[in-house]
């Protein structure tokens, strides 16, 4: 495939991707926060696709946003949170906040100067036409014991669950 | 500029494909356009054959047979006071249907109508639609949350609960149909939606006749799960009127109202095409290597030419029969209007090169259109499940069939 | 009107801060507008979640004061006002009344009279059977069954308008045999009926019988015992499925019934889906008692030789036919005067309705539309 404009799409959807970051911790109405968390998935799926991972953005965009986000979203909709949206802040720490963030950025910053020579100057692209053949071979083949444990933490998961929630019909 | 736009007609490749984003949209548009026209005709189709299943004529009196019905519904709803619930969430409430309606119709841009009749194809096509179809989910729940009511909240948990359990039995289906795809010389299967259609070119053979009858099961699966899906009869216990919670939609009305309709058939369409994709041959006409060489092929290509012929007599016997009061002289001349277009495109559908380009598209789009038929046809003869039962048909009996439809297709793929 | 948390007091719902999900017990109304109910009835249930826990029905919205109006019209002038109660079966109730008012006279409506009586009674259970059977389909979610039946009632209710001018309320009888001698044609007419019907029931089977969607929802679902029956006094097809054999036209029979040669039949389990048996095969019963009488019609007069004015004896009378939805019964006491003393009717719903706390206990609430569907109730009756 040919890309097409790919200046403009990686600042659209970065600055989409920051915006929504920015509403989910602003919000003061949960499903706000949720939606903003939605839109934000999907615009990181966008940049995947952008790094021909095609099949990533696909799943991403299946779990995350199809899945998990809605499964957020039943929690926070069953749970009666209007008392907290009214009430206040009552631990404003602006100053502290703002000084841990100012930190980490410049931890950020500095590694990424001191450590220029560690990423490569120009990555070759990987062939995109082989994106879920990639990932198929790494999980079936080196990965399989890793794939198995995850599978098997989900069912357990699952059990508990339904275990949790038998009582009721 | 120009030579932008006329360098793609060379090319024999989607649009995107080819990264011309002028012919893009120019194929983002006819899609569109036809989706929306096919909606329509889709809400005519389904008053007049319900009523016809049910021994009545259904529409007749806005437009000739009722074929203006839709607009007049359109006009009707979209002229409505458009009430919001007083204590909703505003921007929750306005961005429901549009969440809804924007995953319904984003699924379009990989379907495909020919070998390079698509907006695009990419290479994860399956796996695209099925991920955006099922972001419709979010629509619903918001939905019913935002109108602020716990009935509309019931419904909607309940439908977004149906739609997610009969995703898994969608998905497997679907995991079996690519598997079948991989069974060619080089090993390797694909998901993008072109390369699955080609795939049953190069296997010569129908995904829903391979290993028959697993295929077929498969295919089954698929159109059950397809109808829990759209929340449709017989499962749509959620949005019924005699049941005591009332759908998701309830505190909508007007064109917002309109909007969860137009999703909903739009998912519809959508799911059979995929449906057709996967299983039916997509693009390719019927019995395509058991009747094979240069008459077969013109027979078949005939066929649209026929077919719309065959419309436009149905149409002129309607003319013939309407009654002479002179207040029908309206719509006895629309209806031989019609009846006139049909046949204008009937013979159109004569001429060579059209017959050549046409006979992709008619074949995929006539196959999705028995399945739109069969959606009516469950509606008008079943009763509905209970929610429980309908979660128990999803999980306990669809799962582990489609599960064993995978592993054994699997078997008989590697042994043969 | 009943507040519900009057009596069910000792139900706490949970404060403001919980969500309406988190307490137990739940109360909801369904109706009286409602599309599910038949009528004007209003159900109050307690839900656990999903299951019921019980159910109230609030009655009245339809009452009329019939039995009231009753004691200042004669007898003749009250035949009308039958008809309106169950008016779904009218005829059923015409034929009850005027056989209770010519006991207590103690006449007997001519033999040519009676068969008549019974061809259009038997016409109108299986008219009142058909509606039964679209409406409960339709709100169980089939939609087509309801089409289907209502374009086979047609043809009955084109008989009786020829034969009385009405289709509903069709006042067809008088006291002491008919007012209107057939029409030319009448035989003929029920005659290309019973040929042509049978195989539309044969449809309707076709569409549900061995649905399993239908068979689902309805197998399990409403079940009462022949002994909660019997307790409750429930009669009609709902007994009749729950396995006990009791049916007024073998048990006491009336008009010409013990001339013809038919069967009753019965269900096993007590639930919907029997229900649903006993009353298509109800149906074809009654097609079969039809063409025996149209067979056999005797000549003679159609009315017997009533007073004009009439005045029974002192006394008082209880008579009881098996209308389609049950045991209709008239308790009539007469002063000797020209004006009942009291008519007391005992509709079938009313006391039908009673059983449906018992049937839904433990169900789902997608059941008890199912349930008030099967018990066949008309509140014009249940109300009067």
């Amino acid at each position: 495939m040919q890309p097409v404009a790919t200046t403009f799409f990686f600042y659209f959807l970065s600055g989409l991707t920051l915006i929504s970051a920015v509403l989910v911790i602003t919000r003061k109405n949960a499903v706000h926060s949720a939606l903003a968390l939605i839109l934000g998935l999907i615009a990181q799926a966008n940049l995947y696709l952008m790094l021909y991972a095609p099949f990533v953005a696909g799943v991403q965009i299946i779990l995350y946003a199809g899945g998990i986000m809605v499964l957020f979203l039943f929690v926070i909709m069953l749970v009666n949170l209007e008392r907290t949206q009214k009430e206040g802040q009552f631990n404003k720490q602006w100053l502290v906040g703002f000084l841990a963030a100012g930190a980490l950025g410049v931890l950020f910053v500095a590694v990424y100067l001191k450590g220029k020579d560690l990423f490569p100057a120009f990555a070759a692209a990987p062939v995109e036409s082989n994106n879920t053949q990639l990932v198929g071979d790494m999980l079936y083949g080196q990965y399989m014991f890793a794939f198995e444990i995850a599978s098997l933490l989900l069912l357990v998961a699952i059990i508990g669950a339904v275990v949790m929630a038998k009582k009721r019909i | 500029m120009l030579d932008y736009i006329t360098s793609y007609l060379g090319m024999n490749t989607t649009p995107g494909q080819a990264g011309n984003i002028f012919w893009a949209v120019v194929y983002i548009l006819i899609v569109f356009g036809g989706v929306s026209v096919a909606v329509m005709a889709m809400n005519w189709l389904e008053r007049k054959a319900l009523a016809h299943f049910q021994i009545r004529l259904g529409p007749m009196r806005v437009g000739p047979h009722g074929l203006l019905q839709p607009i007049a519904d359109a006009i009707k709803l979209m002229t409505k006071e458009d009430i919001i619930p007083e204590q909703a969430d505003k921007f929750v409430f306005w961005i429901a249907p549009l969440i809804i309606l924007c995953a319904s119709f984003t699924v379009y841009i990989v379907i495909p109508f020919g070998p390079t009749h698509a907006i695009t194809d990419m290479n994860i096509g399956i796996l695209f639609m099925l991920g955006v179809s099922s972001l419709s989910v979010l629509g619903v729940v918001m939905a019913g949350w935002s109108s602020n009511s716990h009935y509309p909240l019931l419904g909607s948990l309940r439908s977004s609960a149906q739609m997610i359990s009969y995703e898994i039995a969608m998905g497997l289906a679907v995991l079996s149909a690519v598997l079948m795809t991989s069974l060619n010389k080089s090993g390797t299967g694909t998901l993008s939606m072109i390369g699955i259609v080609e795939a049953q070119q190069q296997q010569h053979i129908w995904f829903a006749f391979k290993f028959f009858p697993l295929g077929f099961v498969a295919l089954v699966i698929f159109a059950i799960a397809m109808v829990a899906e759209t929340n449709r009869a017989p499962f749509d216990l959620p949005e019924a009127e005699s049941e005591l919670t009332a759908g998701f939609h309830t505190e909508y009305s007007g064109l917002r109202w309109s909007l969860f309709m137009l999703g909903e058939y739009a998912a519809m369409i959508a799911v059979s095409s995929i449906a057709v994709t996967l299983w039916l041959g997509g693009w390719m006409r019927p019995f395509p290597s058991t009747l094979t060489g240069e008459t077969w092929d013109l027979v078949f290509s005939l066929i649209p030419g026929f077919l719309f012929l065959a419309l436009a007599l149905i149409a002129f016997i309607g003319v013939v029969r309407m009654p002479k009061h002179p207040y029908f002289r309206i719509q006895t001349m629309g209806l031989a209007g019609f009846a006139a277009v049909l046949g204008l495109i009937g013979l159109i559908l004569f001429v060579p090169p059209v017959r050549e380009r046409i006979q992709d598209i008619f074949w995929f789009i006539a196959k999705v259109a028995a399945f739109m038929y069969l959606y009516i046809w469950y509606r008008a003869t079943f009763p509905r499940y209970r929610f429980d039962q309908l979660m128990r048909v999803g999980w306990k009996v669809l799962l582990p069939i489609s599960i064993g439809v995978l592993i054994v297709t699997a078997i008989l793929g590697v042994a043969f | 009107m009943t507040d519900p948390k009057a009596y069910l007091s000792h139900l706490e719902l949970g404060e403001k801060d919980e969500t309406f999900l988190d307490s137990n017990e739940l109360i909801i109304n369904m109706g009286p507008q409602h599309p599910a109910t038949h009528g004007v009835l209003r159900v109050v249930l307690k839900l656990d979640g999903e299951k019921v826990l019980g159910a109230e029905c609030v009655i009245g919205y339809l009452h009329r004061g019939v039995e009231k109006i009753a004691e200042n019209r004669t007898y003749t002038m009250f035949n009308p006002y039958v008809d309106r109660m169950d008016y779904v079966a009218a005829v059923s109730n015409g034929l009850g009344y005027c056989e209770a008012v010519e006991k207590l006279l103690n006449i007997e409506a001519p033999a040519r009279a009676k068969y008549i009586r019974v061809i259009l009674t038997e016409l109108n259970r299986l008219t009142s059977h058909q509606l039964w059977l679209g409406t409960h389909a339709l709100d169980i979610g089939a939609m087509t069954p309801l089409f289907y039946t209502f374009r086979d009632r047609e043809e009955i209710l084109k008989i009786f308008e020829k034969y009385c001018g009405a289709r509903l309320t069709t006042h067809a009888f008088r006291i002491g045999g008919c007012q209107y001698e057939t029409y030319d044609g009448f035989e003929r007419d029920v005659k290309k009926f019973i040929d042509e019907v049978p195989p539309k029931i044969d449809e309707y089977e076709e569409l549900l019988t061995t649905n399993r969607i239908w068979v689902e929802r309805t197998q399990g679902v409403g079940k009462i015992s022949a002994a909660d029956c019997k307790a409750l006094g429930v009669t009609g097809p709902v007994l009749r499925a729950s396995g006990v054999k009791w049916d007024l036209r073998k048990a006491q029979p009336y008009a010409a019934y013990s001339d013809f040669d038919f069967e009753i039949p019965t269900g096993v389990n007590g639930d919907t889906y029997d229900r649903y048996l006993v009353r298509m095969e109800e149906m074809r019963q009654s097609l079969r008692i039809i063409r025996q009488a149209v067979e056999r019609i005797p000549e003679g007069p159609i009315m017997a030789k009533v007073p004009k004015v009439i005045k029974p004896p002192v006394g008082e009378i209880y008579h009881s036919i098996e209308a389609p939805k049950g045991e209709l019964g008239y308790f009539i006491v007469s002063d000797g005067s020209t004006q009942p003393y009291r008519v007391r009717v005992r509709p079938p719903s009313f006391v039908n309705l009673q059983a449906l706390d018992l049937m839904v206990r433990g169900q789902l609430v997608a059941d008890v539309i199912a349930v008030i569907g099967t018990l066949d109730i008309v509140l014009g009756e249940v109300d009067r």
